[in-house]
């Protein structure tokens, strides 16, 4: 109702290009994304077999939910760096628990999930208490997390017989059922609930309006008699949490710990974070449009890729496209 | 200056007026809240260029456009947020020599810094201020900051100096030593000083003429010695439009909330006691920057406590934050509407729960959506704010409505204690009008009411009792009906 009232009143002022302009930052998004669709279908017949909704969806389920945890954190006005390094620290930490000491997929899950809160609670302390400016903040417990995950391992990667650095041979295995985390559909079924669950806390709980509320105006929230600091510490509970588990889906569906494997998702989840604040025009950070940006960059890389573009030239596109992303929330902020 | 006329969208700041200053003079500008002396200072700081009527200099016409202008005639001000003007992580020979580096270095790329040092001690000197000039501006007190300004137009070649309220975060003695240096400046290095106060104890004892503003015209300029506290605050007042209050008559009950010896952390509210009955109307009033709205926010624990009570029918109040004031049944329409009150991107409706969406929530804490948009649909219509419908952005809203919505939030929460910090600024006659009947409902549900206004002429229309604020602290307690806007002035200007 809001948007009719004020698109009436605008367009009759306005001239035919802003209108243009308007329609075009509102739905711009799915537009490339059909465009992309058509295109890459077109000239590349392997991608229409290759590119159907399944697939596309499996593609980008780690970055979305790694995306949606930095969702949560724009809420409030504020920025998580450390996305990366979380979901590298959790697949470390989640593949470890398997072969080092032969736990469950239960327990592995869950005292990952537990251990990983250390750097939200970082994060809030130097965020919230000392009040260092988020993107800062962040930026130092990425690289700490990162070399934290680094030293944990003793600098190499973890698979299945793999014996430790130090030599001790390893006996634990991957259960399977783990590593079915990681494939369709049950990959993307986690997603998707995930996308669903935080829709709903953000849009239709106290919890979600209060985040926004405090994002819009933290004096005026704390004046309203919200307990903002509570709420901006939500907040970067809730994108390490979200982080840790897009970290435990990169274990189950490598079956690995890799060297720094959760820092090539940062990028591209901030760009799809990005792009889902102009989706339909909602201009907030939100779960839906961040889950369409994560298809949008989805499919340009895969497409890419099929175009051979070689793999070590994506990441131009991909910084392209959250410039891109980033010059359109910003530019519309500023008028 | 002659015939000095401004205007800006809507509002003529300033009708035809003259002002003079004669070099080696202090020359004191006064008015009431919005009476233009600010806008009297801009122009003469060279800060607007659309102002009509001549300025002249030493009898020669000249033009004040630019801020450059103004340095280039030797014009400076300092204004009273000394810290916009000074550069903190930048040394106080820096922040002296500024003007110097940034307008005279011409071609030159090398600093010689020992040069400027050396000016700088010489500047420093002349504001007797002894201090190491590689200090930086950061590490200085607040009466440091004005002088190493106060230096900095000097290196300037300024010969007129126009002081904006320096006194108001003075102690007594700054004040003093800050006088003794306008003194010297003035007779014995022939500058010119236009000082800007509320406080007329401190006119009537540093400067020599005065030149009083009256909504936006000069009412009169006369020797000071010519004329007494109390005819000052009649030029002052003069003869005001009277705006009608809507007087409600509530039932004045027994104490409802009760302030003991309370004190902000960091002295900006000190040792203040009040009470409120149900029903009534408690105004308190002062200058800006006697501490009103700390006051306000103390009590709302927007500001730290460092010590007192707080009694809500006799019992203790536990006050640590916003947060638990609102729990505790006190509400505060802060003054800053845009910045502090209301949140510009979100409609009407999620503005008007936000303090009390728990009243809307379900199980896992789901809001009742249907509930919600029609208690805000009762209070929008409550209200009269005019709005398309409760999903309009608040942005979209007038000032007046904005307001309302800032009142109304509190409205839903049925609070106990109603703290408004000043609710009219900004806001039209009609709008106006509505808050007051708002808060004379208030008062007939048995609310207390805390208003707090620099406005005197709404204190008397709207209060039963009102404090009078001074200097961080309550001056005097009066009974509405028995004061009169002389007397309030009087005590606000801290007279004894």
């Amino acid at each position: 109702m809001t948007v009719t009232t004020r698109s009436e009143s605008k367009s009759q002022k306005r001239n035919g290009t802003a209108a243009l302009l308007d329609f075009l930052s509102k739905w711009g998004t799915i537009l490339t994304i059909l465009i992309l669709l058509a295109f890459f279908s077109i000239t590349m017949p392997p991608f229409r077999s290759a590119a159907n909704i399944v697939t596309i969806l499996r593609s980008i389920s780690i970055v979305t939910v790694i995306a949606i945890g930095i969702t949560v954190s724009l809420t409030v006005d504020g920025f998580d760096l450390s996305v990366g390094s979380v979901a590298t620290f959790a697949d470390t930490l989640v593949i470890s628990m398997f072969v080092w000491y032969d736990l469950g997929t239960p327990a592995a899950i869950i005292i990952t999930l537990v251990v990983t809160l250390i750097v939200a609670v970082v994060n809030s302390f130097l965020i919230v208490k000392l009040r260092i400016f988020d993107l800062l903040a962040t930026l130092a417990t990425m690289f700490i997390f990162e070399g934290v995950a680094l030293t944990y391992t003793g600098g190499g990667s973890i698979s299945e017989g793999m014996p430790r650095l130090d030599g001790t041979p390893t006996f634990g295995d991957i259960e399977s059922g783990f590593r079915l985390i990681g494939q369709s559909p049950y990959i993307i079924v986690i997603m998707l609930v995930i996308v669903a669950v935080v829709h709903v806390f953000l849009n239709y709980t106290k919890h979600g309006r209060y985040l926004y509320v405090v994002g819009g105006n933290q004096e005026a929230a704390r004046l309203s008699g919200i307990p903002v600091n509570r709420y901006r510490t939500l907040a970067y509970f809730l994108s390490t949490f979200l982080a840790a588990i897009g970290g435990i889906m990169l274990g189950a569906r490598i079956g690995s710990s890799q060297v720094n494997a959760g820092a090539g998702f940062l990028m591209p989840a901030v760009a799809a974070a990005f792009i889902g604040y102009s989706v339909a025009g909602i201009k907030k950070p939100n779960a839906i449009g961040t889950l369409i940006g994560a298809v949008l960059v989805g499919i340009l890389e895969n497409g890419l890729i099929m175009m051979s573009v070689p793999y070590y030239s994506l990441n131009i596109v991909k910084g392209v496209v959250l410039a891109v992303a980033l010059a359109i929330t910003y530019y519309r902020k500023a008028r | 200056m002659q015939n000095i006329s401004i205007e800006f969208p809507g509002v003529k700041a300033l009708t035809n007026v003259d002002f003079q200053v004669e070099s080696g003079t202090i020359h004191a500008l006064i008015g009431a809240n919005g009476a233009g002396k600010s806008t009297l200072m801009k122009i003469l700081g060279g800060a607007y260029n659309h102002y009509s009527g001549t300025i002249k200099f030493d009898g020669i016409e000249v033009e004040m456009r630019s801020p450059a202008d103004a340095k280039k005639l030797g014009v400076a001000v300092v204004y009273q947020e000394v810290d916009t003007a000074l550069i903190p992580y930048l040394s106080v020979a820096e922040n002296i020599m500024l003007d110097v580096l940034v307008n005279e270095m011409g071609k030159k790329q090398l600093v010689k810094w020992k040069d400027i040092r050396a000016s700088a001690r010489e500047y420093l000197q002349r504001v007797n201020l002894k201090l190491d000039v590689r200090t930086l501006a950061q590490d200085l007190s607040l009466a440091d900051k004005q002088r190493v300004l106060v230096a900095r137009a000097l290196a300037g070649h300024s010969r007129f100096l126009i002081l904006d309220e320096p006194t108001a975060p003075l102690s007594q003695t700054e004040t003093e030593e800050l006088f003794g240096l306008m003194r010297d400046l003035a007779q014995n290095q022939n500058v010119g000083i236009v000082f800007i106060s509320h406080r007329l104890p401190e006119i009537f004892e540093v400067c020599e003429t005065v030149t009083i503003l009256r909504d936006g015209q000069v009412v009169t300029e006369q020797p000071v010695n010519a004329l007494t506290q109390k005819q000052v605050i009649e030029y002052m007042l003069g003869r005001r439009f009277d705006e009608t209050y809507p007087k409600a008559e509530a039932e004045i009950g027994k104490t409802l909330f009760e302030v003991k010896n309370l004190y902000e952390a960091d002295g900006a509210v000190r040792d203040v006691s009040l009470y409120v009955r149900s029903g009534e109307i408690v105004g308190v009033t002062g200058l800006v920057g006697a501490g009103k709205t700390e006051l306000c926010k103390t009590i709302f624990g927007a500001l730290p406590i460092g010590s007192g009570e707080l009694l809500l029918r006799g019992r203790p109040l536990k006050i640590t934050s916003p947060n638990a004031a609102v729990r505790q049944g006190i509400a505060l329409v802060p003054e800053e509407r845009r910045k502090e009150g209301i949140f510009v991107e979100e409609p009407v409706y999620i503005n008007l729960t936000a303090s009390s969406l728990d009243d809307f929530c379900g199980t896992l804490d789901l809001v009742n959506s249907k509930a919600e948009r029609e208690t805000a649909r009762k209070v929008i219509d409550d209200l009269k704010i005019r709005t398309p419908s409760e999903n309009q952005k608040l942005a979209f809203l007038s000032g007046g409505n904005q307001q309302k919505v800032a009142v109304g939030k509190w409205l839903i929460t049925d609070a106990e204690v109603y703290i408004f910090d000043e609710p009219t600024k900004g806001v039209d006659v009609g709008a106006k009008h509505e808050i007051f009947e708002l808060i004379g409902q208030l008062a007939c549900e048995g609310k207390g009411i805390i208003y707090a206004s620099s406005e005197i002429p709404e204190i008397m229309g709207i209060s039963d009792r009102t404090y009078v604020m001074y200097d961080q602290t309550i001056a005097t307690e009066l009974q509405t009906a028995k004061t009169s806007e002389e007397e309030i002035l009087f005590f606000s200007a801290g007279g004894k």
